[in-house]
């Protein structure tokens, strides 16, 4: 019988951190910003299928990078969690909080256990309130810790820089033009300083708006509006866009909007 | 829903333990649900009340619900269950859709609501029935469509028009004698507040407009713009037309003898 070499668990989990790290830093990064009406999302995904943002619930979101098999499982599981609680409590029962929560046990474990490879994801939840005070969002790493954010976050590739870059230029109270235009700005700078330059096409955008007068305050920013809010037009919300059909996606009593 | 029934099935309408019959029970009924459509739509309308036997036991419950964007689903039969089993179906849809990416083919909900209608097959036989009616604008055909049910699941689509409930025998031939397939959305909704209006004249479970406690049916209309529930202001101001003619007329408009 031959024993197996030593391995020091500082070392084994240094290792598997290490393995995680590698992985998420590969893929393209994702900026999460506050605006004044909510939260905006922004991804660099060539992909119009595959989304890197999500809807969870009525007021929650979901972000991730890495590997894409791994963080659609868990978004998946997110949705179930949350329909599940929706349906047997009250849809005002589902918290980002408690989402969150979850997914730290989740990642939490995997990342602890010998038998299964740590998960190479990191993932963004955010709930938008009443107002922007209450907004919320947590950031997941890998590890399954929670980290409560304000303001801007940024996770993939560039992390650290962009979140750097973002912290110095987000203010509270921007337009959703303006957190756009910041997030836009703040993928595009590289490494070495350089810029690229992003179009429409290469982003995936979306809001949680808290003025929508559904339910449901997700809603994706595709196409020509998109383009609209990059070139300017400051001050336009969401909201506002004509071609958004009216009417609650779910419940009667959504068809009134509490904060107009 | 695939993954309540394997996580958590005490949850689901049909998976709960019939206790034993002990006399009739008296339980809270819906009664009349109409629907048709029009050019660019569909409109699905109920009545307020719930009977409990002889009494009335409320005189502003609502039946009609959106299921989701595109679709409404109205109820008749009893009261509780179907308020459960719409606010499941909602939440599948939804839930299909956040998962999936695409919503459900209108196609996919009406055969949807049909298992979940089946399986309540076994409270049905005990009187416990739901019987749905489910309309909803279909994106690929692009048109509005109407299906109805039995209490077994069966499913067929309706064309023009449909009612069920209670009332029913009277909405459909009033409906029969005013439907015609060239109406606007704002005809249509006179046309079901009218078949609505000779259910409760004729059927003692289906209330009338209540003009005093201002108790109006619930209109609503779907189109390729989604779902849109009549307000309150709209709704009195097709009942006070109808009824101020009503007034003059009060078995309603007449249609020609050939």
């Amino acid at each position: 019988m031959s024993t197996p070499f030593y391995v020091s668990p500082q070392q084994a989990m240094a290792d598997r951190a290490e393995y995680a790290r590698k992985g998420i830093a590969r893929g393209r990064s994702v900026v999460v910003l506050q605006y004044t009406d909510g939260v905006v999302f922004v991804a660099e995904n060539p992909s119009r299928a595959l989304h890197k943002v999500s809807e969870i619930y009525d007021r929650i979101a979901f972000a991730a990078v890495g590997k894409y098999n791994e963080f659609e499982n868990l978004r998946i599981g997110g949705v179930r969690y949350a329909d599940l609680r929706g349906y047997t409590y009250d849809r005002d029962d589902v918290t980002a909080r408690g989402l969150a929560n979850v997914y730290a046990q989740t990642l939490g474990n995997i990342f602890s256990s010998a038998g299964e490879k740590p998960y190479e994801v990191e993932l963004i939840v955010a709930e938008v309130g009443a107002g922007p005070e209450n907004d919320q969002i947590y950031r997941l790493p890998h590890d399954g810790s929670i980290v409560d954010e304000h303001g801007s976050v940024a996770v993939g590739g560039n992390a650290d820089q962009i979140s750097a870059y973002l912290d110095q230029r987000h203010r509270d109270g921007m337009t959703l033009s303006e957190a756009l235009k910041l997030a836009v700005e703040s993928l595009t700078r590289d490494n070495n300083g350089g810029e690229r330059t992003l179009t429409a096409e290469q982003l995936e955008v979306a809001v949680l708006d808290r003025t929508r007068p559904q339910q449901r305050k997700f809603k994706r920013l595709l196409g020509r509006q998109l383009s609209r809010l990059l070139e300017g037009a400051s001050g336009a919300s969401a909201a506002d866009e004509p071609d958004e059909p009216e009417g609650p996606a779910e419940g009667a009593e959504g068809s009134e909007s509490p904060e107009e | 829903m695939d993954f309540l029934g394997s996580h958590a099935p005490q949850l689901l309408p049909g998976n709960r333990a019939l206790p034993p019959m002990q006399g009739a029970v008296e339980i809270p009924h819906g009664t009349t649900i109409v629907a048709a459509s029009f050019p660019g739509g569909v409109v699905l309308a109920g009545d307020r009340r719930a009977t409990m036997g002889n009494v009335i036991a409320q005189r502003d419950i609502e039946k009609v619900f959106p299921a989701d964007e595109y679709s409404a689903v109205g109820i008749a039969g009893t009261a509780g269950l179907a308020v459960e089993m719409v606010k499941l179906f909602q939440l599948e849809l939804e839930h299909f859709e956040k998962v999936e990416g695409v919503q459900l083919s209108l196609e996919g909900k009406a055969n949807r609501l049909s298992t979940m209608i089946r399986s309540n097959l076994g409270m049905a036989m005990q009187g416990l029935a739901v019987v749905p009616l489910f309309a909803g604008w279909d994106v690929d055909r692009q048109k509005g469509r109407i299906f109805s049910y039995d209490v077994t699941g069966g499913r067929s689509e309706e064309h023009g028009f449909a009612a069920t409930g209670s009332g029913s025998v009277f909405a459909r031939g009033s409906l029969k004698k005013l439907f015609r397939p060239d109406l606007t959305e704002s005809q249509t909704t006179t046309l079901v507040v009218q078949a609505l209006y000779d259910a409760a004249d004729d059927d003692s479970a289906t209330g009338g407009p209540d003009l005093a406690r201002r108790i109006y049916p619930i209109v609503t209309v779907i189109t390729d713009e989604g779902f849109r529930k009549l307000t309150e202001a709209e709704c009195s101001e097709v009942v006070r037309a109808i009824h101020d003619r009503r007034l003059e007329e009060p078995d309603g408009p007449r249609a020609a003898l050939l």
